[in-house]
């Protein structure tokens, strides 16, 4: 918005990429009673959420902050009355908030228009009244901007019957207002805002800390305010501008979570505009346009769209349910009715996407709902004087526990809503079910609804143009795309996986023609939301697609339903097609459909593209005005005559073309082309408006291919559709998005190498940085393409082009890592030659000839003299900055894990565990005289090596991961750094795999697993789904390890300057930025390929964001990511880099020669499998490593003497001394302006450029610090201690920092049972226990909030209501969400329900609880569940070890159980037992054989023995005393892979047994 | 990909060969291909590098890992196009061609490299069997003419290359027989001679023009081989023809000009190679130098020294012992500090297999004889430091010898011709011309082979020969879709 006081874009900073998250909140009383202490407490939970929020650079500035209440009639009155002003009745007045520009010739102006505005809407103005304020406690960077606030009194006028009409004009008002100040000229609306204009409800919000709404606001502690009800947020956003306006709460919601598609669903409202049509609001409808207006945030934009369809009539609820759907597709527990309401609603929106808790009021009712997959946290309790509190946590206030009645939490996709004025709460069944019935929904959609498949067959009749090779040169066809990415298809239904990397040029830098589809790269989900698991969670996940036109939204009244054209997923098959263009016949005219033709004659040249466009625009809008509906666009006309617009082109061109004439829902648009291929074809067609595609030539391409035995063209075919609808899911899933409706025309993607007129006119709103090529040179492009596929070139005459992308090829695309520059960089480290090296150096530095990087074309200007080299900075000090990627010993082998190791500690450099733990017996020196095996193990290194004394093989960094293998309190306290993996080059925003095949004994030992059995590591840390669940899990981090500094690993993408800029203020010591083109690890090939964009620009904007607010100084900053010499590294320093990752070239160093089959466990150098013999093959060595990196850093030793720049730290942000190469001819390059990249923030000179201070983490408030004084005794002589404290939900992460001074001196071990035991009374913050360490015991009366028991490791805690407590224990909720996640051994008695995600990726502790939420025991490998009440959906998604035992006894489990990894199994009796008990060996790690056949009644029947004890549950002692009647209720789970892995592990020992 | 866990599962197998006794009996090839099922395993192994090394250790690039995987899979039709896609002549290659290709193979770090030419064999050899091999003739002509000087590998691939985008090529040679040093050089137990006549016939269909018996130049005493009958002047050349490409071959052998030179009995490698191979063509010769009954010093270590190794032998010679002047090399080479490069280690070839003495740092001083007739070698033992030869004192011996074969290499082009058409020449004196462009200083001449880069391999014959191709095609056409 114009009147934004973000800072303008700048360089590569743009205010459209801000994000924030936050915590909500909010109390009512349920019979409407009004009071002052509603006000109070909603005052008092913004202060108790102060954690939630942020603060920036300037202490006293925070995020934001506000409350929302009902308008306080009688303190207005009063007020008004004192100054004159006579109030009408209740509900006959409006007040108007304003924030009104400082300068008073603005304000004046505002007013005017204020005032006029009114006066045409035909209401009455009453008067103003100054908002009296307290500023003195705003930071100094606040009061700059701190706006004018007054209050506007309206009344309503004659043309409103009733107050809703009323309250409908007031919205009308408002936009009305703010669209003509937003278009004042000179930004005199600058500042200008209106928190709330409404007869219902009023706002209080600023740019505030938590605790200063109640003070900045002085009506807000006037007795005589009252309101039933209080709405609260506090903001955690990821800049430090001061932004008024951007305070929630908005006017009718407040937010916490992030609306991933909001791009898209701004654009489809926008493309509603000429379809729309509205009853109520009659002709004001137009008035409200543009209704959304471009560049606020995300919850603004939903606010927006909640109010005009709540104008348009729907209700509250009613409209939540449209705009925030629960997954009703693949859910077969949903009643049918609802599933009907939400089938049929599902035509007239797409769903707004994403993590979301919003909380929802009109002044009336006050609710809230969730989003689909529960990602946010939300907690409620009801106590018997009526008062209801919800919040993002428990805690808040200060209730009672005896005047608790119930205490829940909103579940996934649930909505939970208060009728002041029906005095009552009306639960999600009764809500849903009531709108559900209101409607024949089942009877409409019958009666409306076609599926493409269920038409009558239609024979496909269209044939090739020209020959299948000459059209597969004419779409750019390469051999690649049949050997990558068709055939791994056709074989196993799935897209294939690469390795190492993506070395090659960038699309705009390259000589070969590619296809426009290259030029785009995917955006993903870091930070502040999380992407999803497509697979393990595939019931939230949805690829239905609507074809044609789209219902009016308001149309509510309508009672004769419009049609609907449905597929189940949108890869359409050629008989799909024929259907479509015969659609007509099909349904007996009410769709008719037109096949546009996107080739144009051949002899016209590029120049001929431009007039092709344009007719296609105008031929689509003509074609929708004489009532075609189904628009098919199609390049099968394509031959030696006729060229092909890039598919792309068109589709964008043409929906942005619609949906600017207000035309775009009026009908569908189905791309018919042969350029599709590649899942990233399908995902780019449908960001920019596709509803289906047919890949016509991929179809016949399959035809011609060989196929894989006992496969025909048919399945093959088939194989192909799922193939593509499974990647899809996986793009989607990396943003976020669950359904293709939302990811349709939602635009997740920036372009690299496009010019900005171009993507502006043609893919409006993508971003694009670094400019580049034109339509004339897409144009030029694609007839190159065209005249080569039907030319006489030889070497195409009966082969495709070779490709060369994905491996090396001679006539291929170039790449970086070649041959040449293999070998001459292994000969280099090998003997030591800095000759050879600087050949390498040049090889990779000079691009002239062959430009593959951005970096290949800046030039280095001096800063001055040059010095002589001598006096540069040495090179041992330089070194210090240098450190090695994060691959995980799983990945690579021992041997060059521990290579690594070795080097980085000789040089004072860094290594980096990657995930999956580190062996404790790396953590100390070598005394010399010793062997690698010595230290490993015997039988564990197959290539061995002499350690030298002072040889250590720590890593320095540690990794935290998202599957957490091998993470325990000794781990961290290992750690100089502790690296938080938010995402990897290779393939950001998705989760990894480590197959079976690759988890041998050792590895399966350090990540607390089985042998044999794979490990999934989910798409999102389970405990990060926003930016402040990010600054907890640094805070619990910082607390398991005070001196280790913690780091977040981010991938570079438009935005990561944003996203790096809230990290910081999330407290992180060290932020790394990765290039897309990074990435050891096996990854599919689209995402290697397709996500991400160049560390040049990520770090350049992470520079950028972070000294323009001011953050810089306080946190190191690396880059990595096929960082290869010492030229990258300076240039890396001169964009703003502190210190640098290196992964693939050391690995070249140890013999890597990029054979790409990391995935294949076959690595012939021994350096990535697990296979013995090719590990004996293994010959690098540290040495070598170290060679390589003091060559790296020599080269930066010349660079600098020719610079003129002896130290380092003077490089750094330097981003003036670079520039574009001059005399770039390339046709394509030549288009690039780097400007925006060396562009430098203009602060002060004081503002830091580099790192220069440090976090203030605030441990010294830590409860823990009380712990550790009084176990003193334990800690130095294991004495037994005793400790008693009371604990708020500000107390967070208690007993981390106790733990790790326990495992600072046990070690793993930690002390004996029971040696230091706590007390805790009260509600406790999150991450209650995390990482508790063996011998800590934590007794918890009252309740814990989210993550209780992270990465537990060995403690025990028991959690149980308070005796004052009257709640019954398994009906209500006592733990939050993720709890336990990553525990790897320990236990846990929780005495009530836990929420969402329960002991996900546990893999060893025990616990027993009396209920669980949703996706319980996700990727869990090891240990052990009891669940004594309810499970929800989706328990044991990806369970590959361990055991759970859950009592159903309502019998509906196994709907509820993810049976594709785990097997339901009945309790073995007794006899079975007896049999099979024989030569059960010990317990193996975490591992356990009982898990195999113990006596599972004696198992459980011991855990709730002593859940009992520990927590006196009273269910506990119920299920005892009844147990032959619950016994049979209980249902084991037991993972398959799990079984047989046990079964074999049993076999063999029996074997040894015998042989013994 | 072959087989992905091929190369951990399958040995190397190296093509059979017929046992010596039997093979030493004739001039005809003993190198067996392999079977089928062979070539499939030996694909197998294939790692299907993401990059393949072998490709550019190969100097025409060939795309190996492609052609090992449809073998793999049994595609040989496929893997014939892909080979023929980089390599005019892979008959040629398949045989005689010491493979870089196999010492780049990532195999080879620490393993048996792929038998990369084992497999091109196969192919070749089915493709030529099944009748694959068909003339490419061009679509249009183009009506530029192009002479090619020079018959051997270069000038053979740049004339199929040229006449298949349509210009009018005639390839000229001045002895009777087209194929160069390929052709005379090359013992027909190596390589028959009927794979370049079908290769002739191919080129033939396909518009190539051959003359032979042509000198282009002035003076015909070049100091080598010359069976011209008639002589064109460059000058007439350059006239007639739109573009001229030099392929003449490094044919001046180096001489050792020690006492002793002008007795009889001592005779460059390439006299002795061509009689025979013109005797295996059916050419009856006055007079044919034998090595029949004879003690016979072969003085240089490469591969024409094998050669002569093997003709001797097959002659039935009473002794043959070989010379060279370099130390013996290594056994196995330092893999990690060489890999990808080709290796300097001792290569026992079929020839020596076939019966030799090989003896290394020895340096003929003295030829002996009597009555004009070869006797004796005095020779001494060499050390070498620095790159510099000092004889080790107090080592100097005799050998008896009958015919002593001069296999020392080649030292330059016949300057004669080089100055005949005025191009520039570089140190070595080759023709000045470079790889991008393969122009010389004299407008619409190129040149390429071993004239412009020095004697070297066949292999390296047929990447100049095509590059040139293309390069002449760019001049004439302005562009050109051959590939490099």
């Amino acid at each position: 918005m114009s009147n934004s006081s973000l800072p303008a874009q700048q360089g590569l900073y743009d205010p459209r990429q801000e994000h924030d998250a936050c915590g909500v909140g909010f109390v009512a009383h349920i019979k409407g009673k009004k009071s002052h202490d509603m006000i109070r407490q909603g005052l008092q939970i913004l202060e108790n959420l102060t954690h939630r929020g942020a603060v920036g650079a300037d202490p006293l500035a925070g995020d934001g902050a506000g409350i929302l209440l009902q308008i306080p009639d009688a303190f207005l009155r009063a007020q008004c009355a004192a100054q004159g002003l006579v109030l009408p009745p209740m509900e006959n007045y409006g007040v108007g908030m304003l924030f009104l520009p400082r300068d008073a010739t603005a304000r004046s102006v505002c007013e005017q228009i204020i005032t006029a505005k009114i006066n045409l809407e035909g209401q009455q103005l009453l008067g103003w009244r100054d908002v009296p304020v307290n500023g003195s406690g705003l930071g100094e960077s606040v009061k700059k901007v701190e706006p004018v606030i007054r209050q506007v009194f309206i009344a309503r006028g004659t043309n409103c019957p009733d107050a809703d009409a009323f309250e409908r004009k007031l919205f009308v008002i408002r936009k009305t207002v703010e669209h003509a100040i937003c278009n004042l000229p000179d930004g005199q609306g600058k500042g200008f805002y209106i928190p709330s204009l409404s007869a219902r409800t009023i706002v209080y919000k600023g740019m505030l800390l938590a605790d200063q709404v109640g003070k900045y606001y002085l009506d807000l502690q006037d007795a005589s305010m009252v309101s039933a009800l209080a709405l609260v947020h506090q903001r955690f956003s990821t800049n430090t501008f001061p932004t008024w306006n951007l305070a929630h709460p908005f006017r009718m919601i407040a937010h916490n979570g992030e609306i991933n598609t909001v791009r898209g669903n701004v654009n489809w409202m926008t493309a509603r505009h000429a379809a729309m049509s509205s009853q109520l609001l009659g002709e004001d409808l137009e008035k409200l346009w543009p209704l959304i207006v471009e560049g606020q945030s995300d919850s603004a934009c939903f606010d927006n769209a909640l109010e005009l369809l709540v104008a348009g009539g729907y209700s509250l609820p009613h409209a939540m349910m449209l705009l925030i759907p629960e997954a009703w597709a693949g859910n077969p527990l949903m009643d049918e009715e609802r599933r009907a309401f939400y089938e049929y609603h599902a035509a007239l929106m797409e769903p707004w996407d994403g993590p979301a808790a919003v909380a929802f009021t009109d002044g009336r009712m006050i609710g809230a709902t969730l989003d689909r997959n529960g990602l946010r946290p939300a907690r409620y309790l009801i106590t018997d004087d009526d008062l209801v509190l919800m919040a993002s946590e428990m805690g808040v206030l200060n209730i009672p526990q005896s005047k608790i009645i119930k205490k829940w939490r909103l579940q996934p996709g649930k909505m939970f809503l208060i009728d002041t004025i029906a005095g009552r709460i009306v639960g999600d069944t009764e809500l849903k079910n009531q709108l559900a019935a209101s409607k024949p929904y089942r009877a409409w959609i019958e009666k409306s609804r076609y599926f493409l498949s269920d038409l009558a067959e239609v024979v496909d009749q269209s044939a090739l143009k020209a020959a299948l090779l000459d059209v597969q040169q004419a779409f750019g066809y390469s051999q690649e795309d049949l050997k990558f990415i068709l055939a791994p298809m056709l074989s196993a239904g799935e897209e294939a996986t690469g390795s190492m990397g993506m070395d090659a040029a960038l699309p705009v830098l390259s000589n070969k023609n590619r296809s426009l589809y290259d030029y785009f790269q995917q955006l993903f989900a870091q930070v502040t939301n999380p992407p999803i698991d497509p697979i393990r969670e595939e019931i939230v996940m949805s690829l239905t697609s609507f074809i044609g036109p789209r219902p009016n939204l308001l149309g509510i009244e309508e009672t004769d339903p419009p049609l609907r054209l449905e597929v189940h997923q949108p890869v359409l098959t050629n008989d799909d097609m024929a259907k479509l263009r015969n659609i007509a016949d099909l349904t007996n005219g009410r769709y008719r459909s037109l096949v546009l033709d996107m080739t144009y004659p051949a002899d016209e040249g590029a120049a001929g593209c431009t007039v092709a466009l344009q007719a296609l625009c105008s031929a689509a809008v003509k074609a929708v005005a004489g009532g075609y509906n189904v628009l098919i666009l199609s390049d099968r006309a394509v031959s030696p005559l006729r060229v092909a617009i890039p598919a792309l082109l068109v589709c964008s061109g043409i929906h942005h073309h619609l949906v600017r004439e207000g035309l775009r829902t009026s009908t569908g648009l189905v791309a018919d082309t042969g350029s599709a291929r590649e899942v990233h074809h399908f995902a780019l067609l449908a960001g920019y408006g596709v509803e289906a595609v047919c890949p016509w030539l991929a179809y016949e391409t399959i035809a011609a291919m060989p196929l894989p035995a006992k496969v025909d063209v048919k399945e093959a075919k088939k194989r192909y559709i799922k193939a593509i609808s499974k990647g899809l899911m996986k793009v989607m899933s990396k943003m976020g998005i669950s359904t293709y409706q939302s990811y349709c025309g939602a635009q997740i993607f920036e372009a690299i190498g496009l010019n900005a007129s171009f993507v502006n006119d043609y893919f409006t709103g993508t971003a694009t940085q670094i400019e580049g090529i034109g339509l004339a040179e897409v144009a030029e492009e694609a007839v190159r393409t065209h005249r080569s596929a039907f030319g006489t070139d030889p070497v195409l005459a009966d082969a495709l082009e070779a490709g060369g992308e994905y491996a090396w090829r001679v006539r291929g695309e170039e790449h970086m890592w070649t041959p040449d520059t293999v070998a001459k960089l292994q000969n280099a480290t090998r003997t030591n030659n800095a000759a050879t090296y600087k050949e390498y150096a040049k090889l990779i530095n000079e691009q002239s000839q062959r430009l593959k990087t951005l970096r290949g074309l800046f030039q280095i200007k001096p800063a001055g003299v040059p010095v002589p080299v001598e006096e540069v900075e040495t090179a041992k000090e330089i070194v210090k900055r240098f450190s090695t990627g994060a691959m995980s010993l799983g990945s690579i082998s021992t041997e060059a894990h521990t290579t690594l190791a070795i080097a980085m500690n000789r040089i004072g450099g860094k290594s980096n565990t990657g995930e999956g733990g580190e062996d404790a017996a790396r953590f100390n020196s070598s005394k010399g005289s010793e062997k690698l095996s010595d230290v490993i193990g015997n039988g564990r290194i197959f290539s061995d090596r002499e350690l030298l004394a002072g040889d250590s093989l720590r890593s320095r960094i540690k990794q935290v991961a998202s599957g957490r293998f091998g993470v325990t309190a000794e781990y961290l306290a290992s750690a100089d750094q502790i690296q938080i993996k938010i995402a990897q080059g290779a393939k950001p925003g998705e989760g990894g795999q480590l197959p079976g095949h690759k988890v041998s004994e050792y590895i399966a030992k350090l990540r607390y697993s089985v042998p044999g059995v794979g490990l999934i590591s989910p798409p999102p840390h389970h405990d990060i789904y926003s930016i402040e669940d990010l600054a907890q899990l640094i805070h619990d981090l910082k607390n398991a390890n005070p001196s280790a500094s913690i780091s977040v690993k981010l991938v570079s993408e438009v935005g990561v300057g944003t996203v790096a800029a809230g990290v910081a203020k999330a407290k992180a010591d060290h932020i790394t930025v990765s290039g897309f083109d990074g990435g050891t690890g096996a990854s599919p090939i689209s995402s290697l390929k397709h996500a991400g964009t160049p560390w040049e620009l990520g770090l350049a904007e992470a520079q950028q964001t972070l000294v323009l607010n001011q953050l810089r100084g306080r946190i190191a900053l690396q880059v990595d990511g096929q960082l290869k010499t010492g030229r990258d590294v300076l240039i890396g320093a001169l964009l703003g880099a502190d210190e640098f990752g290196f992964a693939t070239a050391p690995l070249v160093v140890e013999g890597c020669i990029m054979m790409r089959k990391c995935h294949l466990n076959t690595c012939p150098v021994g350096v990535a499998t697990q296979d013995p013999e090719l590990r004996k093959k293994f010959t690098g060595q540290p040495e070598h490593v170290v060679n390589f990196f003091f060559f790296i850093a020599e080269e930066v030793r010349e660079y600098m003497a020719q610079l003129g720049i002896r130290k380092f730290d003077d490089l750094i942000g330097r981003s003036d001394l670079l520039e574009m190469q001059h005399g770039i001819e390339h046709w394509k390059a030549k288009g690039l302006d780097f400007s925006k990249v060396f562009y430098q923030p203009q602060v002060a000179a004081s503002v830091s450029r580099r790192h220069t201070q440090t976090q203030n983490h605030e441990l010294e408030k830590a409860l823990d610090n009380m712990l550790i004084a009084q176990a003193q005794q334990s800690l130095s002589i294991q004495a037994d201690a005793y400790i008693s404290s009371s604990i708020s939900n500000v107390n967070r992460s208690v007993g981390t920092m106790l733990s790790h001074e326990v495992a600072k001196r046990y070690g793993q071990a930690g002390l004996p049972d029971d040696t230091i035991n706590v007390k805790f009374l009260g509600t406790a913050g999150q991450s209650f226990g995390a990482f508790l360490a063996h011998g800590i015991a934590f007794e918890l009366f009252g309740e814990g909030n989210d993550y209780v028991g992270k990465g537990l490791c060995g403690g025990r805690i028991s959690i149980m209501p308070p005796d004052s407590s009257r709640l019954v224990s398994h009906e209500n909720i006592i733990v939050g969400n993720t709890v336990l996640y990553g525990a790897t051994s320990g236990e846990c008695y929780f005495s009530g329900v836990a929420g969402e995600r329960f002991a996900v990726r546990n893999s060893g502790a025990i616990a027993v609880v009396e209920g669980l939420g949703d996706h319980g025991c996700e990727y869990m490998t090891g240990g052990m569940v009891v669940v004594l009440g309810q499970t929800g959906r989706n328990f044991a998604a990806g369970m590959s070890g361990g055991v759970a035992y859950v009592l159903d006894e309502d019998g509906g489990f196994k709907q509820r159980c993810n049976l594709a990894m785990v097997a339901l199994e009945p309790m073995l009796d007794e006899l079975a037992v007896l049999e099979s008990t024989d030569a059960v060996p010990e317990s193996h790690g975490r591992v356990h054989f009982n898990h195999l056949n113990l006596a599972d009644e004696q198992v459980l029947r011991t855990q709730i023995e002593k859940h009992l004890r520990y927590t006196d549950s009273p269910r506990a002692k119920h299920i005892l005393d009844s147990w032959s009647a619950y016994l049979p209720k209980f249902i084991k789970v037991m993972p398959t892979e799990y079984r047989r892995a046990l079964q074999e592990m049993a076999e063999q020992n029996a074997r040894q047994l015998e042989a013994a | 990909m072959g087989k992905a866990t091929g190369f951990m599962e399958f040995r190397r197998l190296s093509e059979e060969n017929l046992p010596v006794a039997e093979r030493i009996k004739s001039y005809q090839e003993f190198v067996l291909h392999l079977t089928d099922e062979q070539a499939k395993t030996q694909g197998a192994r294939c790692m299907d590098c993401g990059i393949p090394f072998c490709t550019t250790g190969c100097p025409i690039n060939n795309i190996i890992p492609d052609w090992n995987d449809l073998v793999f899979r049994g595609n040989w039709r496929e893997a014939l196009d892909v080979l023929h896609s980089t390599n005019n002549f892979p008959e040629f290659t398949g045989r005689i061609c010491p493979a870089p290709c196999e010492a780049a193979c990532t195999l080879n770090i620490n393993d048996d490299a792929v038998g990369i030419k084992s497999i091109e064999h196969a192919i070749i050899d089915k493709g030529w069997e099944q009748g694959w091999v068909v003339p490419q003739p061009p679509s249009k002509k183009t009506g530029k003419k192009v002479a090619v000087v020079g018959s051997g590998p270069a000038g053979m691939a740049a004339a199929q290359q040229l006449a298949r985008v349509g210009h009018d090529v005639v390839l000229f040679e001045k002895n009777d027989r087209i194929g160069g040093l390929l052709r005379y050089g090359i013992p027909d137990f190596k390589m028959e001679k009927s794979h370049i006549d079908r290769r002739i016939e191919q080129m033939q269909a396909e518009g190539v023009v051959f003359r032979t018996r042509i000198f282009i130049g002035t003076d015909k005493d070049l100091g080598v081989n010359n069976m011209a009958t008639e002589t064109i002047s460059p000058q007439t050349l350059m006239a007639e023809f739109d573009a001229v490409i030099l392929s003449g071959g490094a044919e001046i052998p180096r001489n050792l000009p020690v006492p002793g030179r002008e007795l009889s009995g001592i005779y460059p490698a390439m006299d002795f190679l061509l009689q025979q191979n013109r005797v295996n063509a059916g050419d009856t010769l006055p007079e044919q130098t034998k090595a029949t009954g004879k003690h016979v010093i072969v003085i240089g270590g490469g591969d024409t020294g094998s050669d002569c190794v093997g003709t001797s032998n097959r002659h039935g010679a009473l002794s043959v012992t070989q010379f060279e002047v370099m130390p013996r090399p290594p056994e196995q080479e330092n893999k990690p500090l060489v890999w990808p490069d080709w290796p300097m280690k001792l290569r026992t070839s079929s020839s020596h297999e076939e019966g030799v003495q090989r003896d290394w740092a020895v340096a003929t001083k003295e030829f002996i004889g009597a009555n004009g007739k070869l006797e004796k070698l005095r020779v001494a033992r060499v050390e070498w430091k620095d790159g510099k030869m000092n004889e080790v004192a107090g080592s100097e011996f005799e050998i008896k010898a009958d015919l002593v074969l001069l296999a020392m290499g080649f030292v330059s082009p016949a300057q004669k011709i080089l100055d005949a058409f005025g191009v520039e020449k570089d140190g070595r004196g080759n023709i000045k011309a470079n790889t991008e462009d393969y122009r010389t200083s004299k407008d619409k001449v190129f040149a390429a082979g071993d004239m412009r880069r020095g004697q070297s391999l066949v292999v390296w014959a047929i990447r100049e020969g095509r590059q040139c191709a293309r390069a002449v095609d760019e001049y004439l056409m302005g562009s050109s879709v051959l590939p490099r």
